[in-house]
């Protein structure tokens, strides 16, 4: 069959796509759930937009793009709410809509006919190059080496930041660079997920695991598991049904959490019942 | 009795705001020092300024070799730090007082959990290793927050508002064990009940801008007058406590 070739490319992309999606959304999403930063990540995933509209503008990669504006709100953000001269939910806010205000405005700017907008907004398969595959593989060995080396400061900087400054003179470092760490992530996962959908690729799966366990690391590798499940399906259900990745892996995810939530229930029920 | 710290005609500001103004105190071995004194008075800069995460903008801080060469300072802040939903354990909480002693690379030896589990035993906390602390009451979460401070087995303990999140049936139990770990440690709480730890303390610090040190653990109304240091004494319940010289 002369599909055969394409098809083995594509499962193969598929897959290793899965795999990278879910170890840097699972160890980034745990951080971010556990902080409490959803919001500031929907921030950093919205503003990074305006890089992806510059890109297009300029005729660069869009990716890079949105890497430098997603790097720039997260830091700027994590700043002014350290020096708390403005409300951190105000200014995550205005960067929000700003930088999708600043991507619609370049886009439109440039010449010519944009096919990937839509792509960015919402993923698409297609469109996710062995570029981004090499990327995000990159990011997931950065990503397990840094919390691996850097485990016990991460844990207790982001616990309890009041008590961590008594003992280390880096925390505000280790915030700024972990918060670069997942702007970087949001980016490279945007050609799966999609603007408007990355962010629940990171949440969803920590969701999941806390639904059962309590203990940060276990909460990675379950994150990781369960993002990996509802990627690679999510990735074969948009692949055959010829619908949006995003969307479909998203959709996938919340099944995933509500049979493990319907699940968990039914166990304590039983087991209190036992008692 | 070797001395532990020494501050300095120590003066200590927020911006043009002056906290503190010429500050001197002296903190020796197997000391209990009560700090009181009105709230705003500076009770807990005094602590950051030991604590080093404030600096003074004038006087001296002399600290004893020990305090610096790992025996460090143990520090159990007020209840409002650390996110109790947060997923950590117990034992990891209480791990974390070792930090100061590690590099940012650093992972936990079998001896450092080792401790650990000494210290859970030895606060009552038996069982609740891998608890995370919205599964504890209040007085258990305290304790949590107490074993983090001297798992390191600090010379010097820094206690800021104990009292605010103790449950009071455990409120007992609690000052019992510092007087406990007085004869290891010496220790400085900050207070804005007086009533409550004047009988487990040995002296007091009455802050308020500048302090004053009172070497005894009876005080009276007159003498925090004589500090200015405006804060009522006022004793309730079962807790034992030092009757005080009649006043009005």
């Amino acid at each position: 069959m002369e599909t055969s070739i394409f098809q083995y490319d594509f499962i193969i992309k598929g897959l290793l796509g899965a795999i990278f999606a879910s170890i840097t959304a699972g160890l980034a999403g745990t951080y971010v759930v556990s902080r409490r930063m959803v919001f500031l990540s929907g921030g950093i995933t919205h503003s990074s937009f305006g890089g992806i509209g510059i890109g297009y503008f300029l005729g660069i990669n869009p990716i890079v793009g949105a890497a430098v504006f997603g790097i720039m709100s997260a830091l700027g953000v994590e700043y002014l709410s350290v020096k708390q001269k403005i409300r951190e939910d105000s200014a995550i806010g205005i960067l929000w809509a700003f930088g999708m205000a600043i991507g619609i405005i370049f886009i439109y700017l440039t010449p010519g006919y944009s096919p990937n907008l839509m792509s960015y907004l919402f993923g698409s398969i297609l469109t996710v190059s062995n570029a981004d595959i090499i990327a995000l593989g990159i990011m997931s060995a950065v990503l397990i080496l840094y919390f691996v080396i850097f485990y016990r400061t991460i844990l207790y900087i982001s616990f309890d930041e009041v008590f961590a400054r008594t003992y280390s003179s880096y925390v505000d470092v280790f915030k700024y660079i972990t918060t670069s760490l997942i702007a970087l992530t949001i980016v490279l996962n945007i050609r799966m997920a999609g603007v408007v959908l990355v962010i629940s690729l990171l949440t969803i799966p920590p969701n999941i695991a806390m639904l059962f366990t309590r203990v940060y690391f276990r909460i990675v590798i379950w994150s990781i598991i369960a993002g990996f499940i509802g990627t690679a399906t999510g990735y074969a259900i948009s692949y055959y049904a010829g619908i949006p990745v995003g969307a479909t892996i998203i959709f996938t995810l919340v099944i995933i959490w509500v049979l493990v939530k319907t699940t968990t229930f039914l166990i304590m029920k039983l087991s209190k019942k036992k008692l | 009795m070797a001395n532990l710290l020494e501050m300095h005609s120590i003066s200590a500001s927020y911006g043009a705001n002056v906290v503190l103004h010429d500050v001197n105190l002296k903190v020796n071995e197997n000391d209990f020092i009560g700090v009181i004194g009105p709230n705003g008075g500076g009770k807990t800069t005094l602590l950051r300024i030991i604590l080093g995460l404030l600096k003074p903008i004038s006087g001296k801080m002399v600290f004893n070799q020990g305090l610096l060469n790992g025996n460090s300072i143990g520090y159990l802040p007020q209840m409002s730090t650390g996110d109790i939903n947060y997923p950590v354990t117990v034992t990891d909480i209480i791990l974390s007082g070792l930090m100061i002693r590690k590099s940012v690379i650093s992972r936990m030896s079998s001896a450092d959990k080792l401790k650990a589990n000494r210290v859970i035993d030895e606060l009552g906390l038996e069982g609740m290793s891998k608890s995370t602390l919205n599964e504890l009451s209040g007085g258990q979460m305290q304790r949590v927050f107490l074993g983090r401070a001297i798992i390191g087995d600090p010379r010097l303990l820094l206690l800021d508002e104990p009292g605010n999140f103790v449950d009071t049936t455990f409120e007992n139990d609690f000052y019992e064990k510092l007087r406990d770990l007085n004869k290891r440690m010496a220790i400085l709480m900050v207070s804005h009940d007086v009533g409550t730890i004047s009988a487990h303390i040995k002296s007091f610090a009455c802050v308020n801008r500048s302090l004053h040190y009172h070497p005894s653990h009876e005080i009276t109304n007159e003498d925090l007058l004589a500090y200015g240091c405006p804060i009522q004494l006022v004793t309730h319940g079962d807790v034992p406590h030092t009757v005080l010289k009649y006043h009005n």
